[in-house]
């Protein structure tokens, strides 16, 4: 996938002219900003809370490696397998070899957007094991075969009315969209058959607690419940700078993520898993539930170069999801128009990041630099530097155009003087006399943006002619 | 606060597209006692590079603009964008350089958007009179105003000072859609946000939109029909409409 101006700009435009998605994306992401507002105003340490995540998180990726190994070795000691994957397709691979080694032909998975970013679905799928999404927004855009077009609400821009009629395919029975409670009745009954068949669970991690060994869950549905105890075999794909070093760091992670997300002061499931089911006792507590193996994939894929990078700050990220909520431009665009699993300003910065800047050219100006972002992030990242920082990459890489450094070049060296500036605009002046209506430039259509905005006329006298005529 | 020699600063938007918010201004800092000096040399503070990548062209432009407005006591700009660029960015720009680092810094301890100046200022002679007006009206907060110089409730104050009734929009601080070159690069999307931003603004009971931005101001002009039940104003050239109790005029 690559997204460049010219595919952001149709894929934008087939999402505007979209009535019902633009509801949709409206109403939801309106819901979502409005109860984050209120989780976060509810309690009155929130800035503070903020601030010691943010010190946190920094101080964690400081240590990353010390971390990532304390887990290793706590997560061993407890009988978790750990597999260190440096890029996509190793993880693929990893899970794959896990899947083949038992015989796996079925595999149910919880949203995870680690996988998403490694299309392990379309690798398992190859090695002749069938994926099967449970978290309900994922096994929407599963049976639609589409990419999630939000963190935590990858169906955000599916109607009831396309839903009925993706689960009418499915279960070759008919649906109605007026009833929705009989479509989730439905879906769980059609996954609940996939839950009790699958020889392996795969979910993501919204993070790892190094002291113990942890692998930290958290969902609405109880799918991933479902996921992680059912199957004999348990795969957690996570990336490597979701550690947090003990659990008071994970209390505090914990107390933002939700919120952040949904408005929840904590989502209805909170997993933890330390390790698979043993008759024996571990710590005087036997724990006889859950999978015979468990895996955990450390997932590398592009974050260790940021790591020291002027990028460090945004392995911060801990995907709330809050950034595309509050985003005017994912708010109109949608998530589809970004081209990448990650959208909205968190995916502006990270798909450039992780999967190269030459292939995402656009996402770093897909972004007004209006700065909500940031105001909602609960690790405060600074998001709009960050964009910022990837538009100077381009114009130093030479990804930019040619044809955009010679205009930046030419006005900005016109500009250093106000000689050359002023008898360019005066030769504006003159030029744009045939073409000037109610003080604006009336073009064809094709030559406004976006064919309806009509450029502004300059004036009939720059402020500095004002000025020089004692006119001011 | 005392200034005697002060600065005004337009921007290249105000200077060559919409002069009247500069001799607006001028106004307003005049009838306040200042002598106001305006810098022939002056063009553009270097944002319109800087924020699209071209590093190498902002920086002359930045250095050529802290050594004309170098000699002032204070520099006001109608603008709350342009300000964080001076204020915020030219710090980070020449943070390489000592010479030109602290130049950057000491310029943006003495640069003000224009609500913020006359905010701080001990006395209200800016509006001299009994401005009275009775008009509702909404305003729009421009994002790097709000965001990056905390600037939310400065222009309100000056509005209802001169009589101004403000009836918010649901979202005040929701983006224009313009953002610079953003506008031209993706113009569907920069198009689409500025018509959600009208919306709000045509809600509200006020009859006109006032925005302390020269960009922004631009930006919903450009997608305002003729027959549009909103105007949209700077607050300079609304200031002093209230306080003159007359329309506009350059006059």
């Amino acid at each position: 996938m690559t997204t460049t101006t010219a595919q952001f700009r149709e894929r934008a435009t087939i999402a505007l002219e979209d009535v019902r998605l633009q509801q949709a994306l409206d109403g939801a992401t309106g819901r979502f900003a409005t109860a984050r507002q209120a989780a976060l105003a509810a309690i009155p340490w929130a800035d503070e809370l903020r601030d010691h995540f943010k010190a946190i998180r920094a101080a964690t990726l400081a240590n990353l490696a010390e971390h990532l190994q304390t887990f290793e070795r706590q997560a061993t000691a407890v009988g978790t397998h750990v597999h260190w994957a440096q890029d996509g397709a190793e993880a693929c691979a990893i899970v794959t070899e896990i899947a083949q080694r038992h015989g796996v032909t079925l595999a149910t998975k919880s949203k995870s957007m680690a996988t998403e970013e490694i299309h392990l679905n379309a690798a398992l799928a190859k090695a002749g094991v069938r994926p099967v999404e449970t978290d309900l927004g994922e096994w929407i855009i599963q049976l639609a075969e589409e990419p999630p077009s939000h963190i935590i609400a990858p169906a955000i821009h599916k109607t009831k009315e396309q839903v009925a009629e993706l689960f009418e395919r499915e279960s070759g029975r008919p649906q109605s969209a007026a009833d929705i409670p009989a479509l989730t009745a439905e879906a769980r009954r059609m996954l609940r058959e996939q839950f009790l068949a699958a020889g392996m669970g795969i979910s993501g991690g919204n993070l790892a607690v190094a002291e113990t060994g942890s692998v930290v869950l958290v969902t609405n549905e109880g799918n991933g419940r479902m996921v992680t105890t059912a199957p004999r075999v348990h795969v957690a794909i996570i990336g490597i700078e979701k550690i947090a070093p003990t659990w008071d760091d994970a209390a505090v992670w914990l107390s933002l993520l939700a919120r952040s997300a949904t408005g929840q002061p904590m989502s209805i499931y909170t997993t933890v898993i330390t390790g698979p089911k043993r008759t024996a006792a571990l710590d005087g507590l036997p724990d006889p539930d859950g999978p015979e193996e468990v895996h955990v994939v450390l997932l590398d894929n592009g974050r260790s170069p940021l790591v020291g990078s002027k990028y460090e700050e945004v392995l911060q990220c801990i995907r709330c999801g809050a950034c595309l909520n509050v985003c005017p431009v994912y708010r109109e665009a949608g998530g589809h128009a970004y081209g990448s699993p990650y959208s909205g300003p968190i995916g502006a910065v990270i798909s450039p990041l992780l999967f190269g800047l030459d292939k995402y050219p656009a996402l770093p100006h897909a972004s007004s630099l209006c700065g909500a972002c940031q105001d909602v992030c609960p690790a405060r990242i600074d998001l709009p530097r960050m964009l910022l920082e990837l538009r100077a990459d381009l114009v130093t890489q030479g990804i930019a155009h040619g044809s955009e450094a010679v205009l930046e070049g030419s006005v900005s060296l016109a500009m250093r003087s106000e000689r050359v500036w002023a008898l360019l605009m005066g030769m504006g002046r003159v030029g744009q006399r045939p073409l000037l209506k109610n003080g604006k430039l009336a073009l064809p259509e094709r030559f406004n943006p976006g064919g309806e905005r009509p450029l502004p006329a300059l004036a009939k006298k720059s402020f500095h002619d004002l000025w020089r005529d004692g006119e001011v | 606060m005392t200034a005697n020699r002060i600065a005004l600063f337009v921007t290249c938007m105000v200077d060559q597209i919409m002069p009247e918010i500069g001799v607006a201004t001028t106004r307003l800092l005049r009838r306040a006692g200042f002598t106001v000096e305006f810098p022939m040399a002056q063009t553009c503070c270097g944002q319109p590079f800087f924020n699209s990548g071209f590093r190498a062209q902002a920086l002359p432009l930045a250095q050529r603009t802290i050594e004309i407005l170098e000699p002032y006591e204070a520099i006001v700009i109608p603008g709350g964008s342009c300000t964080g660029m001076i204020r915020v960015e030219y710090p980070h720009l020449l943070q390489d350089n000592p010479r030109w680092y602290y130049a950057a810094r000491r310029l943006a301890a003495k640069t003000f958007e224009l609500s913020e100046f006359l905010c701080k200022l001990e006395s209200d002679d800016w509006r001299q009179s009994t401005a009275n007006c009775q008009e509702t009206v909404t305003y729009h907060d421009s994002c790097h105003m709000n965001r990056i110089l905390g600037l939310h409730d400065e222009p309100r104050r000056l509005l209802q000072a001169v009589g101004y009734t403000i009836a918010e929009m649901e979202e005040a601080d929701r983006c224009c859609g313009f953002g610079g070159v953003f506008s031209i690069r993706l113009p569907e999307v920069s198009n689409a946000m500025t018509a959600e931003k009208l919306r709000q603004g045509r809600a509200t009971s006020a009859t006109t939109l006032i925005t302390a931005d020269p960009g922004c101001l631009m930006q919903m002009r450009g997608m305002r029909r003729n027959d549009d039940t909103i105007q949209i104003k700077h607050l300079a050239v609304a200031l002093e409409e209230a306080i003159t109790g007359k329309p506009w005029s350059m006059e």
